[in-house]
């Protein structure tokens, strides 16, 4: 089933974290879904050490690969000290979803937590479990799929045994 | 080439696929910020690319390929355009019995870049055709129209995109096939490619009758689009524009423009006179609403605060409203830096602690100005570091003029400094000067790219290295020193103290392969090392 408006997810961290290969991998996962996708970021300066976002939006039909200030239906942070330079970004009924959401102590690759919170992602979010899975393998290298497909399923589960922000 | 028939693409990667597709023979450019990605996707797809020194040897470089009657892309960022303008005006004199097609990768809103500058002017100036992409869908199919406006009328044709049409991933789902392209070839015509006076002066008006025709090619062009709204607003966009505005004034007439340069006045006549409120839709410069408004047309141009930055779907809505309020400033995330074990570290914490007066240059060096070193004190275009330091020794008196050093990286160096090496040498100051080249074995700040420093070519292989010190030498440089500051910063401290004091012309080569590019460096090495065993083995050497 389709949502019949756009979805607009905004992702940030700090460089290094993977934020832009976990919007490639939601992106990708949107679109072999039969969405129109459209995201965007920024590359260069950010990549050293800087604050990194990545927006992302997916429906019926997409324009502006930004997502208007304000308008997030969910914020993605990965690391606690860029929730608040990100905030502002949410809508005021949208969804923040940050690290406190997982057992951090389940993840055994650190490096995966980025994978984990699209897990939590998915949960809200109208797009078939194989699309995820086949978005996720063709992302990565195969010497990593294991460790990440544990870590969404980790957060796929995250999401069902916590109350919502909301 | 077989590619599925709907594609998540970004930009440069649509440029990229639709220059395979087309037979293009040969990408070359120099890395940038939004464009750099065009020329590696390229290469991956399996054609000839190659990091040129800098874009006005690239743009030579493609402008001779296409006079062999080939078609070519040739990819910067905006600033890379001023660079190359030199032959960029003359090549629109001489046309090109090929196909070539100069990209634009312009920067509103300065994600990565020095300036915000519009190049859209350019396009006017030099008298190109240009168009202009909302997407990745229109990168691919404008950059096979500008290959066959390019061979239709024998011009150099400008692909003008943006940051944000660059590097954003949009769905690709119709790839056309163009018609293939012809075996290269040259054939003599003196009086259409050699421009003295006596040539160029036909060769203009050539060029603007050119531009007529295609200007009235351009007043029914498939590249222009109407989109039929509510009659009370108008809208006339190009390029991202186009799709914030779409968003913010859903019900509205647009006129979207894919080609902005020769614009077809008669087609945005009869839009304006459709409508009754047309206001253009543009980020930069108000270039488009001046150029309509100077044909008589009246058009609304935006307000003067939209002129700086990047729009959005908010901005464009303040626009439609008139609201100039500033919005207010985002919270400030965390700004870029230095990379933890950089070795350019080394090299700012003594130029801070000496006080030294430092003309700085383009690169991921710039860093160097934000705490805790703050230890740049000018930063202008590629390679300005050398003519800047060389012009403040000449004015500041000799005690002053001692504390100033240029610092430039290598891959700047190569850009743009060898020539500010030359001046120094011929117009030396009284107090000499210093030069450090930071050479960190690699185009950094642009994610590693391969330059004529590194002796390796944009695929990695081996070729012929520029040797600094030998260049520097051959000039008559008496005091060339190659140093690591990492292994051993007191010794680079002092041996720059002793260069500051000297009153002679130094060159200083801090060399330290940048932290990110060293093991794929090794790795490159090996490779070049294994196959140069085999080529002997097999008895090809």
């Amino acid at each position: 089933m389709m949502p019949d408006s756009v979805i607009n997810v905004v992702l940030a961290g700090i460089g290094g974290q993977g934020v832009l290969k976990a919007s490639d991998i939601l992106s990708d996962a949107a679109f072999r879904a039969g969405y129109d996708v459209k995201k965007s970021e920024i590359h260069g300066m950010s990549q050293r050490g800087g604050s990194v976002s990545s927006d992302v939006r997916f429906g019926p039909e997409v324009f502006s690969p930004m997502v208007p200030p304000g308008c997030a239906d969910f914020l993605v942070v990965l690391e606690e000290t860029q929730v608040e330079p990100n905030r502002h970004r949410l809508h005021p009924e949208g969804v923040l979803i940050e690290l406190s959401f997982l057992d951090k102590a389940k993840i055994s690759n650190r490096k995966s937590l980025n994978v984990a919170l699209l897990g939590v992602l998915s949960g809200y979010l109208d797009i078939e479990i194989s699309f995820w899975l086949e978005a996720i393998r063709a992302g990565l290298p195969e010497n990593l799929h294991e460790v990440n497909l544990t870590s969404f399923e980790i957060g796929r589960q995250a999401i069902g045994s916590m109350t919502r922000a909301d | 080439m077989i590619v599925p028939d709907r594609l998540l693409l970004s930009g440069n990667e649509a440029v990229a696929l639709a220059a395979r597709k087309a037979g293009v023979i040969l990408g070359t450019g120099y890395p940038g910020t939004p464009s750099t990605e065009i020329l590696e996707e390229f290469h991956r797809l399996g054609g000839r690319s190659q990091w040129a020194p800098n874009e006005k040897v690239a743009l030579e470089v493609g402008l001779g390929a296409s006079l062999a009657h080939s078609r070519v892309i040739v990819t910067m960022k905006h600033v890379g355009v001023n660079v190359a303008a030199d032959p960029l005006f003359t090549a629109a004199y001489t046309g090109t019995p090929g196909a070539l097609v100069v990209i634009s990768a312009d920067d509103p809103g300065m994600a990565s870049s020095q300036n915000e500058q519009d190049n859209r002017h350019f396009a006017v100036a030099a008298g190109l055709p240009m168009l202009e992409p909302s997407s990745s869908q229109e990168a691919f199919d404008f950059t096979l129209a500008a290959i066959e406006i390019s061979e239709r009328w024998h011009l150099p044709v400008l692909l003008r995109m943006t940051t944000r049409v660059c590097h954003s991933k949009t769905i690709v789902h119709s790839l056309r096939t163009p018609h293939p392209a012809s075996h290269p070839f040259f054939e003599e015509d003196i009086p259409s490619l050699v421009m003295i006076p006596a040539y160029a002066r036909p060769a203009h008006r050539k060029l603007r009758a050119r531009l007529a025709d295609i200007a009235g090619w351009n007043e029914t062009s498939p590249l222009n689009q109407i989109i039929e709204g509510d009659s009370g607003l108008g809208i006339i966009t190009s390029g991202i524009s186009y799709q914030h505005a779409r968003e913010a004034a859903p019900g509205a007439s647009f006129l979207k423009l894919g080609m902005t340069c020769p614009l077809p006045f008669d087609k945005i006549k009869t839009f304006v006179e459709s409508v009754e409120r047309c206001l253009v839709i543009e980020e930069g410069d108000p270039w488009l609403a001046d150029a309509i408004r100077a044909e008589g047309i009246p058009v609304e141009r935006k307000l003067h605060e939209f002129r700086f930055g990047e729009l959005d779907v908010e901005r464009v809505r303040r626009i439609i409203e008139g609201d100039a309020t500033p919005a207010p400033p985002p919270p400030g995330g965390r700004p870029p830096q230095l990379c933890t074990g950089c070795p350019h570290r080394s090299v700012f914490e003594i130029l801070r602690d000496l006080h030294c007066i430092v003309a700085g240059d383009i690169g991921c060096y710039t860093l160097g100005v934000l705490p805790p070193f703050q230890a740049m004190d000018t930063c202008v275009c590629m390679g300005a570091s050398i003519g800047v330091g060389l012009g403040l020794r000449h004015a500041l008196p000799p005690e002053e003029a001692r504390r100033v050093v240029s610092v430039i990286g290598d891959s700047t160096f190569v850009h743009s400094g060898l020539t500010g090496l030359v001046e120094m040498v011929y117009n030396r100051p009284e107090t000499g000067h210093v030069v450090i080249i930071l050479d960190n074995g690699t185009t950094a700040m642009t994610g590693l790219q391969e330059h004529p420093g590194t002796g390796r070519t944009l695929e990695h292989s081996p070729t012929g290295k520029v040797n600094f010190e030998e260049f520097a030498r051959s000039l008559g440089i008496g005091r060339v020193q190659t140093m690591d500051p990492t292994r051993d910063p007191a010794s680079f401290e002092k041996a720059l103290v002793e260069n500051l004091q000297s009153d002679d012309l130094v060159l200083m080569i801090a060399r330290k392969p940048c932290l990110l590019a060293a093991s794929k460096i090794r790795e490159y090495e090996r490779a070049a090392q294994e196959l140069m065993a085999c080529d002997c083995a097999h008895g090809e050497n």
